[in-house]
């Protein structure tokens, strides 16, 4: 019973986000809502992360397999996306890539530049820090 | 025989698993990322479909129990985030600012794009969220005008696509940080390419997650004031 008792609370919290998307006239979805849920419930100890630990890692393994469905769903809606194939194929592919590689070096120079720059109001540390920071990057960076 | 096939619940189920099984064992026996085992189920699927002619709905009304599991699943998503809240502080500006680039990225290539092969606003539209998850995603096409059942197939194929391309787009781009490859797989496909930053690793897989919520989000706000522009 304990794998159905941790599923029942994550239902209930997904039943909590459909009833949130009800009655909250914005477009988000109530997975959404859960997700938020979920994540402040967890935060203020409301829910023990031992209590749904084993059923949500095996919900989150399983998931590639849930988009199976919508996946074939393609074959439906084939006929309104035949005409518009190609130009559409090449935006999606080309822009995937794109939006990928930007928010991801974005972020990782965000990530860098913080790391190199720690505090930057300390003037008379600063030249100091920055060294030994930028020294220990540089190892981090060789050892990935 | 047919008749079984399309009255079956069991079929739709069954055959999602085992298309997915095998995959999982193409991946490993071949090693390379066209083999991803989404990819190849969706395919397999659809040829034993066509094959047997069955249609969708009769598929559907077995497989409907494995989307069934999706919003539950989404919602667990929240664990790994709670797992690794404290990357989540330190690193708030950074991932601000990646998702918030990759909104607008996605939707400038869009709107590029659609300027190239001149399409019309409606497409135009259909395409703005395809790097957000489908249930926002429908809402943003639906509230502008687009075409509700190209927008999901576009996001699904983004996905697909994002989960495929993963790991190659970060070694291409030498994104190291596992908080910056989360978060670009995260904003670039949804919960799709979240299910392969979960295979890459705990704090890619929760980055990504916080990507979908956060994403999401930024183009419900952003995607109606470029709507207007083509």
């Amino acid at each position: 019973m304990k794998y159905v008792r941790q599923f029942l609370i994550i239902l209930v919290i997904s039943f909590i986000g459909e009833l949130l998307r009800y009655y909250i006239p914005l477009k988000i979805p109530a997975s959404i809502y859960g997700l938020v849920l979920l994540f402040a419930a967890l935060e203020l100890r409301i829910i023990k992360l031992v209590s749904i630990r084993e059923t949500s890692r095996f919900l989150i393994e399983i998931m590639p397999l849930m988009f199976v469905p919508a996946g074939v769903g393609l074959l439906s809606s084939w006929g309104v996306l035949k005409p518009v194939c190609v130009p559409i194929m090449v935006i999606v592919l080309i822009s995937t890539i794109i939006v990928m590689a930007v928010s991801g070096k974005v972020t990782q120079g965000v990530i860098r530049m913080e790391k190199k720059h720690p505090k930057k109001k300390n003037g008379a540390d600063h030249i100091y820090v920055k060294d030994s920071e930028g020294e220990r990057q540089y190892i981090s960076e060789n050892s990935i | 025989m047919k008749e079984l096939l399309t009255n079956s619940v069991f079929f739709g189920v069954m055959v999602s698993i085992l298309t997915y099984e095998l995959g999982m064992f193409l991946k490993r026996k071949l090693k390379l990322a066209i083999f991803n085992p989404l990819l190849i189920s969706i395919a397999a699927v659809i040829v034993c479909l066509l094959a047997f002619n069955i249609d969708y709905d009769s598929y559907n009304a077995g497989a409907k129990y494995i989307s069934y599991l999706l919003t539950p699943a989404t919602v667990c998503l929240a664990v790994p985030l709670y797992e690794q809240v404290e990357l989540l502080k330190k690193n708030a500006k950074a991932i601000f600012a990646g998702i918030l680039s990759g909104v607008l990225t996605s939707i400038l290539c869009v709107l590029a794009g659609c300027v190239i092969f001149g399409l019309s606003h409606e497409q135009y539209v259909t395409l703005l969220p395809k790097s957000i998850t489908t249930a926002i995603g429908m809402g943003v096409s639906e509230e502008l005008g687009g075409i509700v059942t190209i927008t999901v197939a576009v996001i699904i194929i983004t996905g697909v696509f994002g989960n495929m391309m993963a790991e190659f787009v970060c070694k291409v781009f030498r994104i190291q940080e596992p908080v910056a490859k989360g978060i670009a797989i995260g904003s670039a496909a949804h919960a799709v390419g979240t299910a392969k930053a979960m295979e890459m690793g705990d704090i890619e897989g929760a980055m990504s997650s916080l990507s979908i919520a956060v994403a999401g989000l930024m183009t419900v706000v952003a995607a109606p004031l470029f709507a207007e522009i083509l």
